[in-house]
């Protein structure tokens, strides 16, 4: 008790004179970082909570490429369930003459049977629950949709062959998929405007479903009555299924977010420990002081704890705050990009921040105070009597321990864990020696040096094992953000400029047999060259050497999902300009043998297909035999048609058959496509430009969200840095004042200290630039198969950018050494 | 009432065993005023150490109010401190965070004195402070400061005060004001006064006289009153 009041007492004045405020820094930012992902996640979580079990809009949905036959419905309603049709498809909507690619929502009117669609009378407008579906000739789109091609509500929208009326802006509908998803908004449509829409034709890329709902005894007894009997093309998907799908892509999102607040933990751990030490060293005066005056180990340790705990509320409080606003900021960021409206955060995250601080504390800044207790009281006397350093397996073991306490939240998982903590301990030791290999560089370049860039690389140097831990835990923040900013525009640009200038950037699928010449006849009619048609025809294999494709077993599961799918099927004499043959030949122009197949190499990997497998394809009830003959390797960013399985010329003769186009149009054609759309109206034109634009749009939002987090990164190296400065300031107040009492102008202690900094910064900089390159050459290289371009704008940023902002927080956290007067220093502060 | 038997210090140092007090005995009867002088590094303030328990010698023992304290575990020590203990430094040694007052509150709280904030006002009175009681050591002058903690060292009313070349860090005029209100609060309270200091004129205040030279107890005079 008497420990309390007087840790209380003094807390006051403790933080009034500042020197706490670095580890109440560290502290707040751990939690801001933490609490400001945590805000998000729980926020997407709860939005995920109360939606996941309305995300089919139904108990059971039967899915197919084809109508559900009227028969499953009949006896789902003999089961005494209630029953809704929908479709979807993606279809170009045309305001005047801007277009937009949506995605066609088709219902009918018992639609949604659990949920409820909502929508609001205006664009931005109050939303509100809606009973029923848009009544025939009028549509609700979503806001994105209207923005896109400007119309609002009450204007007129040309979908297919009609135009319906904007009746209200959809903000929400059970079924839409949870997270970001604004490549094609939604229109919902009465069903009984399709027919008259001409956009569904033979092999029209639909997606139709049949939605059940009733009683739970009831729709488990339809269900089981359905498997054995419902053929191949209908999947069935329950409730629970896809609830549970819902939950788990949650949470994969939440742990990944968290796991980006890791780094900014484990930089604030560094900062927190190394202004603990200070804390615990500025206090040895007071608690010998104290144990002088009679008081006891125990009392001594007590309010040292006491202002601890103290000061973690404050951190926990001020980076609730911080975190509060920050998850503010990064949801109006997301909020376009989020296909719902987020439900207001709950305390939990704050609560599980708080924990992570006291552990934070408990396992980085405890073993400096424990020290405390074994303060000799003879320091009042004597002031080189120090407290023995804590031990060294206390220390290290009780902040891995708190690493691990930590990160276990986020991974959730054992052997994840020590595989992640392997990974932070090796990339730290590397990171760490790189660190101080920059530093002994540093030291060694201080002889060509003048006097007051001499004094302070000399500091660099003689402090090397914190200046190592300065330039990684600073490099550290900087390399993240080179990556989101420079490397990431870099990739998109190279990727980009791989494009060919003439590539086609726009797509007509659907096209049925009987348009092709009419189609080709408008091109021309317009000046522009007539594209090239390719056949598609749909098919499901069936047999993998008289074996079944579901009983075979697969390398992988992208195997078995290729294998199982309905598959697009094309045939072609010659092989096309963005095909390269691996394996096998390709069947000459002329060939008129028995089918032979060639099969796109990854699938055929995934697949475990090899030259020679004969393929079974079951297309519209008619068999297909199919001989391997190739194995292609193919260039998607060529954007022409492209199919995984094509047949040899004559193999899919009297098959069903519509036609996919590629080509460049220019923007002054584009008029033309308005006629083509009218005249041809089940065509969906697909702009890739505008497509490629809004995934840049997307990308270019989640990194700058991503990068708001990798702030409190950087923040948290700054914090590193200050806590570093801080721990020194006597020994370098002393040394000022020092130069100056020996004649050193103010000027030149300053040049002193910024050489110092602008050094460290230097190392820093060429650690973040490297760092950046060598994962942008990675990520290039693996994941975009681009090749890497050195990239000098790289190292400028970066080294521009960690001298300037080193030298700057340095300055702040160095003034005092700067500015005292020497006089007063001299008298009090020998180190 | 403070005895020293066979005292000797020994600290290892770079250039091996190092000799800082040599089989130093004494006797220091209540209510005496006792002065260690000596040059510097002769031993007073290893002595001194040694006499409040706050570090241990070597070999030989120190009794303080009856108390063997090589016999004592560190918090003993610090208990038997708080009950009978007061010292006045040579850098003052106030808590920076705390203000005058409550520097001079922080003896009386942890030898657990039922009214502490009263006793505490009653002798920063005596001590001549009453409008600066509210003051933070850094707004204080140093005269201020040593008033302060000649306040806190009395406030227990301690059996013995240690004080460390008080003066060290004033000017001679604040330096003997503040002495005269030492031997002033020494002489009302009774207590025993153990003063370290390399002034002579101080030194010849006190009853009796302690020289160290080397470590070794060169003289041991009482002043002729």
């Amino acid at each position: 008790m008497k420990a309390i009041v007087f840790a209380l007492r003094g807390f006051r004045r403790e933080l009034r004179s500042g020197e706490v405020l670095v580890l109440l820094a560290a502290v707040g930012l751990a939690v801001a970082a933490l609490t400001a992902v945590g805000f998000l996640t729980d926020r997407i979580g709860k939005a995920v909570a109360r939606q996941a079990n309305e995300v089919l809009a139904a108990d059971l949905r039967l899915r197919s490429q084809e109508q559900v036959p009227e028969e499953w419905s009949e006896l789902a309603r003999e089961y005494d369930l209630a029953t809704a049709e929908t479709m979807a498809f993606p279809s170009v909507v045309f305001a005047g003459d801007t277009s937009a690619l949506a995605t066609i929502k088709v219902v009918s009117s018992s639609y949604p049977l659990r949920g409820a669609v909502r929508v609001a009378d205006t664009l931005f407008g109050e939303q509100r629950v809606v009973d029923g579906i848009p009544a025939p000739g009028d549509v609700w789109a979503d806001g994105a949709l209207l923005a896109r091609v400007g119309a609002d509500v009450g204007d007129f929208l040309a979908v297919g062959e009609l135009d319906l009326r904007v009746s209200a802006v959809l903000t929400y509908r059970p079924d839409q998929s949870i997270g970001f998803a604004s490549l094609a908004p939604s229109l919902l449509m009465n069903i009984d405007d399709i027919s008259r829409s001409g956009l569904i034709g033979e092999g029209s890329r639909v997606s139709y479903a049949l939605l059940v709902a009733g009683d739970e005894a009831a729709v488990a007894e339809f269900n089981d009555a359905i498997q054995d009997l419902l053929p191949e093309s209908i999947r069935v998907r329950s409730q629970e299924e896809s609830s549970a799908r819902a939950y788990k892509a949650a949470d994969r999102a939440q742990r990944f977010l968290s796991l980006t607040s890791i780094i900014s933990l484990l930089l604030s751990a560094v900062a927190v420990a190394m202004s603990a030490r200070r804390f615990a060293h500025r206090r040895m005066d007071t608690v010998a002081l104290m144990k002088s005056l009679g008081a006891t180990q125990g009392f001594v340790i007590s309010v040292a704890l006491v202002q601890l705990v103290l000061l973690g509320l404050l951190g926990v409080v001020a980076g609730s705050l911080v975190g509060f606003v920050a998850e503010d900021l990064l949801s109006r960021i997301l909020d376009d990009l989020m296909q719902t409206d987020l439900p207001s955060p709950g305390l939990r995250p704050v609560i599980l921040a708080s924990g992570s601080a006291l552990v934070l504390l408990l396992g980085f800044a405890l073993p400096s105070l424990l020290q405390l207790r074994n303060t000799p009281p003879l320091r009042v006397l004597r002031h080189d009597a120090m407290a023995p350093a804590p031990s060294r397996i206390l220390v290290v073991g009780m902040s891995l321990a708190a690493v691990a306490a930590l990160l276990y939240r986020s991974v959730g998982d054992i052997r994840m864990l020590v595989i992640l903590m392997g990974g932070i301990i090796v990339i730290a030791a590397a990171l760490y020696l790189a660190g101080r290999g920059l530093v002994a560089l540093i030291g060694r370049s201080r002889s060509g040096v003048g006097v007051a860039w001499r004094y302070g690389l000399a500091n660099v140097a003689r402090r090397g094992r914190d200046s190592a831990i300065q330039v990684v835990a600073f490099g550290l923040g900087l390399t993240v953000l080179l990556l989101l900013t420079l490397v990431r525009t870099d990739l998109l640009e190279g990727w980009q400029a791989t494009l060919d200038e003439d590539a086609p950037n726009h797509f007509l699928i659907n096209i049925q047999p009987h348009e092709v010449d009419s189609v080709a006849a408008l091109f021309e009619h317009n000046g522009v060259a007539a594209p090239v048609f390719t056949p598609l025809v749909r098919a499901r294999m069936t047999k993998i050497n008289e074996q079944s494709v579901k009983d075979r077993d697969y390398p992988n599961e992208d195997g078995r999902w290729l294998a199982n799918r309905e598959a697009n099927l094309s045939w072609a004499a010659e092989l096309s300009s963005s095909n390269e043959i691996l394996e096998g030949e390709w069947w000459p122009a002329d060939y008129d043998g028995p089918p032979l197949v060639s099969i796109e190499q990854d699938s055929a990997r995934n697949a475990g297909l090899a030259i020679g497998d004969k393929l079974l394809f079951v297309v519209a009830g008619l068999e297909l035999t199919a001989e391997i003959a190739s194995i292609r390797k193919i260039n998607w960013d060529s954007f022409q048609p492209n199919f995984f399985i094509v047949l040899s010329p004559g193999a899919l003769d009297g098959m069903p058959t519509t036609y996919i186009s590629s080509m460049k149009i220019e923007a002054h054609e584009q008029s033309m496509l308005i006629n083509l759309v009218r005249a041809h109206p089940s065509i969906s034109v697909i702009d890739i430009g505008a497509i490629l634009e809004q995934v840049r749009g997307i990308i270019e939002k989640a990194s700058f969200a991503v990068q708001a987090v990798f702030v409190f990164t950087l923040a948290a190296g700054i914090a590193v840095l200050f806590a570093s400065v801080q721990s020194t300031i006597d020994e370098r107040r002393f040394e000022s004042a020092m130069l100056r009492a020996l004649g050193a102008p103010r000027r030149t202690v300053f040049v002193g200290v910024m050489a110092e900094f602008a050094a460290l910064g230097l190392a820093a900089g060429i650690l973040a630039s490297a760092g950046a390159s060598v994962l942008a050459a990675i990520i290039a290289v693996q994941l975009f198969e681009l090749p890497y371009e050195f990239s000098p704008l790289l190292w400028i940023v970066g080294l521009s950018a960690g001298v300037l902002i080193v030298c700057v927080s340095g300055f702040f956290a160095a003034r005092s050494a700067i500015n005292a007067p020497p006089g007063d220093v001299l008298r009090t502060a020998a180190p | 009432m403070l005895e020293a038997h066979q005292v000797s210090k020994q600290v290892s140092s770079p250039e091996g065993s190092l000799t800082i007090l040599s089989d130093v005995s004494f006797r220091i009867l209540a209510g005496d005023s006792v002065a260690v002088v000596g040059p510097s590094g002769a031993g007073k303030s290893t002595l001194l150490a040694l006499l409040a328990g706050l570090d241990l010698p070597s070999s030989g023992h120190v009794v303080l109010n009856g108390a063997n304290l090589s016999a004592l575990d560190e918090d003993g020590r610090a208990r038997l401190r708080a009950e009978s203990v007061g010292f006045v430094f040579q850098s003052f040694h106030l808590v920076p965070s705390l203000n005058a007052l409550e520097n001079v509150m922080l003896p009386l709280e942890l030898a657990g004195h039922r009214d502490a904030r009263a006793a505490a006002r009653g002798i920063i009175e005596t001590v001549g402070l009453q409008d600066r009681w509210s003051h933070y050591p850094a707004q204080l002058s140093g005269g201020e400061k040593q008033r302060v903690a000649i306040a806190r060292a009395f406030a227990t009313e301690p059996a013995v005060l240690f004080a460390d070349e008080p003066t060290g860090n004033l000017d001679s005029r604040t330096g003997s004001n503040v002495m005269n209100l030492m031997f002033e609060l020494n002489r009302s309270s009774s207590t025993t006064l153990i003063l370290v200091t390399h002034d002579s004129s101080l030194a010849e205040r006190c009853d009796r006289i302690l020289a160290l030279d080397a470590g070794l107890l060169e003289s041991d005079s009482w002043a002729a009153r």
